[in-house]
């Protein structure tokens, strides 16, 4: 065994291609098979490509104490991380996943700084009046400027992942590619197990994850539409925030909120069951981080919407506001990014898939010819 | 209760390193297309066995394969479409999904719901059995002794081929070289036992499967991944750099199971497969990278052969290879001339470096000494008799049906088919 992720990934995955058993369960193993050697940059797609579900580590005839020693969820969690680190942008940033709770604390503590100096007021004389604590323009000005910084370091590091894995750029937005990946990615199918669910956090198969990852991913993606409808009310209808309770913004915002509240609490809850033997616990910082923020952003929101007549509105404002701007700005250098490089890696998958059966030049895909 | 003599990791002896049941079937179903008719099942055997079957255990265990998928299934057990490479068995047998650990965890879980309790690290040292009746076993709890009594017995202990001072008895020193393929806990013990205890013998007590692995793998349970199938693409010599069997006398699924002996035979009990660069890659990868050199001695120099005397093998063998065309699926004409034993098939000169060799040892995979069993599991003792409460399934008593040779997802069909029978004739007693 190799203290070396990369090392010890080829070593295990040399194991894993000579045996081929784990083929039925994901994309990794079909992925595995087309290659004869691998590195680093195969290993990181490999890395990505995995869903982290473990059914291959109870399923190793080759899993520990065997002298093997094949452990593939937990090698490929901690290539995966690196290679986060790796794609990160700018450089110097990616040191934030090695200390990731401490680095969000830091970046909480200093947007709500910014949010505090931001603020006009502590309350509002007419009820429920957001702009009264903190101007339109304010918030439009922090957070765009946030978004701008943050949308270009993930696509710096998408960018990063897809040269690596040595695909054109016009790959990634193959039609038929991104189809597939998106269907992937928008169904969990590698963690659906075909209805049965897979083996997170135990050994025994069930669609937990695969619940609490919907809730909370369409829970995300329910409040990101509540602040783009929020936007076209504002500035195509010319409608002001606050929205009434039954409001198209309030009520997306509203259901998302909740879901990432079960979502987020679920999936920790979870996480705090997981299988000591796969688990990566030096990534546990960076989980725990982005799970905290998401539900604390989630709460912020609701506590805010619930008690936005009240004399504590102003506090919550601007303790949203704050915890918005951190899990923006943790974007790229946290858990999140596990999504964007997984769909990558999908889409890629299914490019290879189509192409013909060949990994490197020449060689054909060998196989096993008798059967024992 | 189950008593295994593993611990919770390994359990489920040799199962854990398989993948398939074939299964008989007269229309497709969801996993095997076509049919496999009884008949064509049962003349597969034949030929595999040279007729070393009891044809009536024999056709109830194929006819009783039409039934086991369901029956997995009900259990927990998953199936696949056959893995990449395996598509000629697509039609027989079934794949367990992630393979025959995955199988072994979902037959645990079942039992476990049943509230079947298990004892790991559990071996069972002594039988009591009186007039073939079982009363109790002595056994070793983590090493502590412990009598167990119980109504019935089943015993589903695989072969001896772990027994390394068996093997010895048979083999002699040369299994000192020997490499086991599956789990060091198949001891034979329980087997031993029986036969004491006058059980009838089934299957010939002297031999063992044996494949040609990769000399480096572990003396246990390196299972699938140690196989090394480019035998036929190059060629193989002992440790004096000389040929001695014909590496393209047939496909290789036919012949890969002869190679364990035929280096059983060598001196040292050990082989070396020789390949050039032109075939590397056109075989499944092993686990453990091929040794290389630039030139045939230099290969010979990291293998420690005799350089000369390789190079010279090379030399002969690359001037005997006759003009073909070249074609690794099927029985081609590139053949050698002249030479002693020559290669009838794939032979190509090597010639294009990097020279690339693999140390070969025997594999052993199981034996065939079992006990003789009737159709209800019931092992039979010497006088004819079926044992009244002795059952026996797997590998145990796969020699009444598979008393040589091999076929692909039998063993796992014999377990099954036999483990139910046994399973429920035992509760049948004991109620």
């Amino acid at each position: 065994m190799s203290d070396n992720p990369v090392q010890e990934g080829v070593r295990v995955l040399t194991i894993c291609n000579a045996c081929r058993y784990c083929e039925g369960f994901c994309a990794v193993f079909p992925a595995m098979e087309r290659r004869l050697n691998f590195e680093e940059a195969d290993l990181n797609y490999l890395a990505n490509l995995c869903h982290h579900c473990a059914e291959c580590y109870y399923a190793c005839q080759y899993a520990p104490p065997h002298e093997f020693a094949v452990n593939i969820p937990k090698i490929l969690a901690e290539v995966r991380v690196n290679s986060y680190y790796k794609y990160a942008w700018p450089r110097p940033l990616a040191a934030a996943f090695r200390r990731n709770g401490l680095v969000a604390s830091l970046t909480l503590m200093l947007s709500l700084v910014i949010s505090v100096l931001a603020a006009r007021g502590w309350v509002s004389k007419s009820p429920g009046d957001f702009y009264q604590v903190m101007p339109h323009e304010v918030m439009v000005m922090i957070f765009g400027g946030v978004s701008i910084f943050v949308l270009t370091a993930l696509l710096a590091g998408l960018v990063r992942f897809w040269r690596e894995s040595g695909e054109r750029l016009s790959g990634f937005a193959t039609p038929f590619a991104m189809k597939a990946g998106l269907s992937d990615v928008l169904t969990l199918r590698y963690l659906s197990g075909a209805g049965e669910g897979c083996t997170y956090p135990g050994e025994h198969r069930s669609l937990a994850r695969w619940w609490l990852h919907h809730f909370t991913f369409y829970g995300f993606l329910l409040c990101f539409a509540a602040t783009s409808v929020a936007a076209i009310y504002h500035y195509a209808l010319g409608l002001r925030a606050p929205y009434g309770y039954l409001s198209l913004p309030v009520v997306l915002g509203t259901l998302g909120g909740f879901g990432l509240l079960a979502g987020t609490g679920g999936l920790y809850w979870l996480k705090q069951r997981q299988d000591a033997a796969t688990a990566d616990h030096r990534q546990h910082g960076m989980d725990s981080a982005f799970i905290a923020l998401l539900f604390l952003t989630s709460l912020t929101g609701l506590l805010l919407l619930f008690l936005r007549e009240t004399p504590v509105m102003g506090i919550l404002l601007v303790t949203h506001v704050a915890t918005v701007m951190t899990l923006f700005l943790m974007l790229p250098y946290g858990k999140f990014v596990h999504g964007m490089y997984r769909l990558a890696a999908l889409i890629r998958y299914s490019l290879e898939r189509s192409s013909k059966q060949t990994g490197e030049a020449g060689h054909t895909n060998p196989q096993h010819p008798s059967i024992l | 209760m189950v008593l295994e003599s593993a611990p919770p990791e390994f359990r489920g002896g040799n199962s854990r390193h398989t993948r398939n049941l074939r299964c008989m079937h007269d229309s497709p179903t969801q996993f095997l297309h076509d049919s496999y008719p009884e008949e064509e099942y049962f003349a597969d055997l034949l030929r595999v066995t040279g007729g070393h079957t009891n044809e009536e255990l024999a056709r109830m265990t194929i006819r009783a394969s039409n039934s086991c998928t369901g029956w997995m299934m009900s259990q927990g057990v998953r199936f696949q479409p056959s893995l990449s490479g395996t598509l000629h068995l697509a039609r027989t047998n079934a794949f367990f999904l992630g393979g025959g650990k995955a199988l072994m965890n979902a037959y645990y879980a079942a039992a476990q719901r049943r509230n079947v309790h298990v004892i790991y690290n559990a071996e069972v040292i002594g039988l009591n059995i009186t007039n073939g009746t079982f009363e109790s076993a002595r056994v070793m709890v983590n090493h502590e002794p412990a009598r167990i009594r119980a109504g019935a017995f089943v015993a589903a202990t695989g072969g001896f081929e772990s027994n390394l001072d068996w093997l010895k008895e048979i083999w002699g020193a040369a299994a000192d070289n020997f490499l086991i393929r599956g789990t060091p806990y198949n001891q034979g013990k329980v087997l031993k036992l029986l036969l004491d205890n006058g059980a009838a013998p089934a299957g010939d007590p002297t031999q063992c499967h044996a494949v040609a692995i990769d000399a480096r793998a572990p003396k246990f349970d390196g299972g699938i991944v140690t196989r090394l199938d480019c035998v036929p693409l190059g060629i193989v010599v002992n440790r004096t750099g000389d040929r001695f069997y014909d590496e393209g006398e047939d496909l290789w699924p036919t012949r890969y199971a002869i190679w364990g002996r035929l280096i059983a035979q060598q001196p040292g009990q050990i082989a070396y497969s020789i390949i050039d660069a032109k075939v590397f890659g056109k075989f499944m990868p092993s686990v453990f990278p091929p040794m290389r050199g630039n030139t045939v001695r230099e290969l010979a120099a990291c293998l420690g052969l005799p350089a000369d005397a390789l190079e010279s093998t090379v030399g002969r063998f690359n001037q005997a290879v006759a003009p073909g065309t070249f074609d690794h699926s099927k029985l081609d004409d590139c053949h050698t001339r002249g030479l002693q034993p020559e290669k009838s098939h794939w032979a190509r000169p090597l010639d294009t470096p990097p020279f690339l060799g693999y140390p070969l040892r025997p594999g052993i995979t199981f034996t065939y000494l079992g006990v003789k069993v009737n159709q209800n599991a019931a092992v039979l003792m010497r006088d004819g008799h079926p044992a009244r409460n002795l059952f026996a399934a797997g590998e145990i008593m796969a020699g009444n049906i598979l008393g040589k040779g091999y076929i692909g997802g039998i063993g796992m069909l014999i377990g099954t088919v036999f483990g139910r029978i046994a399973g429920r004739e035992a509760a049948c007693f004991v109620r």
